[in-house]
């Protein structure tokens, strides 16, 4: 499938086809590349819109397929939402989920620019090492750190506290953040920063003055990643936060609105939208920065 | 007042001794890594330390335990919901990752076409990976339910069935439903990582091997495979790392039922640790995790160390 794929392409830019050739490439591109692309999409966006769906959809029609076409809503109520929002404490949770995201990012942010900005600018011996060393902490997944950090949390008396998590959150973050500015640093040209010292600049101010501002894109990119992964984190969060008010949306989502056998499907999926609209608005912003960054850190 | 002045002045040579320390390397040096090294010593090597000591214990919430040797392994693997857990762990994670690079594989040969839209379509295929996991499974946890999942309903109106589906009542549909909502949040970051290698390919060597008359099999399995493989070979470590330790998606659909038939490792420890209360055996299971880490890793660094690694490239 896939090698008839290129086989086509190749084979279009290889030759100008004949008329007949042309209809008939057009319509095996149709079959091999646009039926299949569509199939996917159908199957990686049905979820969101199955979601949004029954966030907007009254209890009557939720639980009867028979008179109702599930795939529509014929009288939109937004119960659901205001259930969310009014008779639960989910503006807390969104509170808190924000604040937790933002500390965290910005915490690894700064150490992971002064990291990579070390062992990428200021050559030392054993740099490379260093590096390896923190590329190595990123394959260390939070499943295994999360009984030995509940502990240690406690013992710190942050247990219940989001203070917590946003301590706890650089352990992925900053891994990640220093292995993609270390990238980003390399792409600027050292020799800006030698004019510099000539010049008689000191690190601290090329640092400030000419690096940092140059590298803005992968700092951006770092901040999203950052963000978006704090937002989703949800082991760390099940297992530190107790009391309901300090939950982040995850956690709270599962823990606090599921209760007994009964379950509020509709204020279930208006939750979860809710929770993925942050996320999913801040990264349309900056879309283009991401998927570059992502492509660029793994192409390397 | 002087400060309104050097904003005018060249700043002079003469510096006073602070300034002259952070420009001091070695000084400098430390004090750039003293936040990222600190914060990965505290929270994240000593608390894996923290955790192999732990695994030796018999610590509960609330208690510190006292060394008990090897009593908590001796005790799990006599345990047939470890071993089933561990069983899972590796079927589900080899299923899903064939399942991630087959299907992702071929998305991203597909996106490597010339397509209208390009960018807006690599932004919405991004999608499921960006959304928060558990949110997602929350979605697919009111798919597969029993009485109103919408995928029984279409298999009743189109007449391919006569009852519900029965998605993750019994032990077998339940791990295949889990695995089948891995793939599909996995796939897109597979999809476009691949699609970044297929972009480096130089389009030259498809001309020349299109001149030598090769087949596209050929093209494929000689050319476009063999270069993708450094990229393949990364991403897949991530993958199968982050796979076999999962947890999000089991605990928000199943939390390991129906019988502790869908455990993987990762919510078994986190089952006998936080609520449960064990936090010495919690430990072991997840201690357990880490032969099979290290094995990853070790593939992983080999596999990188076939092409340059990342940082260490441009030193000569």
């Amino acid at each position: 499938m896939s090698a008839t794929t290129e086989a086509e392409e190749t084979q279009a830019s290889a030759a100008p086809p004949s008329e007949a050739m042309a209809w008939d490439s057009k319509a095996r591109r149709m079959v091999t590349i646009y039926l299949p692309l569509a199939c996917f999409l159908i199957i990686l966006l049905f979820p969101f819109y199955w979601m949004t769906i029954t966030a907007f959809k009254p209890n009557a029609e939720l639980y009867d397929y028979k008179t109702h076409n599930p795939f529509w809503i014929t009288s939109p109520t937004l119960d659901h939402i205001r259930l969310l929002l009014f008779n639960t404490s989910y503006p807390k949770w969104l509170m808190t989920t924000m604040m937790v995201a933002i500390g965290s990012t910005i915490l690894s942010l700064v150490s992971s620019t002064l990291a990579a900005y070390a062992i990428q600018r200021l050559r030392f011996t054993g740099s490379q090492y260093v590096g390896l060393g923190i590329y190595l902490a990123y394959l260390v997944p939070p499943s295994i750190l999360f009984i030995p950090l509940a502990t240690m949390v406690f013992q710190l008396g942050l247990f219940d506290t989001p203070f917590a998590l946003i301590l706890v959150y650089p352990t992925f973050l900053v891994p990640f953040c220093t292995w993609l500015l270390i990238g980003y640093f390399k792409s600027i040209p050292y020799e800006l920063e030698e004019c510099a010292l000539i010049d008689g600049a000191t690190r601290l101010q090329i640092l400030r003055q000419i690096t940092l501002p140059l590298a803005v894109p992968g700092l951006i990119s770092a901040g999203i990643f950052s963000f978006t992964l704090s937002w989703n984190e949800f082991i760390y969060a099940l297992a530190f936060i107790q009391s309901s008010e300090n939950k982040t949306v995850p956690v709270a989502i599962l823990t606090e609105l599921v209760t007994g056998d009964v379950y509020q499907w509709g204020a279930l999926m208006a939750g979860s939208l809710l929770g993925s609209l942050p996320v999913a608005i801040f990264y349309s912003f900056f879309v283009d920065y991401y998927v570059s960054s992502l492509t660029g850190a793994v192409k390397e | 007042m002087s400060s309104t002045t050097t904003g005018w002045v060249r700043p002079k040579i003469e510096q006073n001794w602070l300034t002259r320390l952070l420009d001091w390397k070695p000084f400098l040096i430390i004090i750039c890594l003293l936040p990222a090294l600190g914060l990965l010593a505290v929270f994240l090597t000593y608390p894996l330390g923290l955790g192999i000591w732990l695994a030796f214990t018999d610590t509960t919430i609330g208690r510190s335990g006292r060394w008990v040797g090897l009593e908590n392994f001796e005790f799990m693997f006599e345990d047939p919901i470890f071993w089933n857990a561990v069983f899972y762990s590796v079927f589900y994670t080899s299923v899903a990752t064939i399942g991630k690079f087959g299907l992702g594989l071929w998305l991203a040969l597909l996106l490597n076409n010339h397509l209208p839209f390009k960018s807006l379509l690599r932004a919405i295929i991004l999608l499921p990976w960006i959304v928060p996991t558990v949110l997602t499974a929350v979605a697919f946890w009111w798919i597969y339910n029993p009485q109103f999942s919408v995928i029984s309903w279409m298999l009743i109106e189109l007449g391919l069935r006569d009852t519900n589906v029965d998605f993750i009542n019994t032990a077998w549909p339940a791990r295949w439903s889990l695995i089948a909502a891995n793939i599909w949040r996995g796939i897109p970051f597979v999809a476009i990582s691949l699609l970044a290698g297929l972009q480096t390919i130089s389009p030259s060597l498809y001309e020349a091997a299109l001149l030598d008359g090769s087949t596209a099999w050929q093209r494929f399995r000689y050319i476009t495979f063999p270069m993708l493989l450094p990229i393949l070979a990364i991403v897949m470590t991530f993958s199968i790392i982050f796979t076999f330790t999962d947890f999000q998606l089991v605990y928000a659909i199943t939390r390991g039922g129906p019988v502790n038939s869908t455990h993987l490792l990762a919510t078994l420890a986190f089952q006998r640790g936080i609520p449960g209360g064990q936090l010495g055996e919690g430990a072991a299971i997840a201690v357990s995790m880490i032969p099979f880490l290290v094995f990853a890793t070790l593939f992983s660094y080999f596999a990188l160390a076939r092409r340059k690694w990342q940082q260490g490239e441009s030193n000569d």
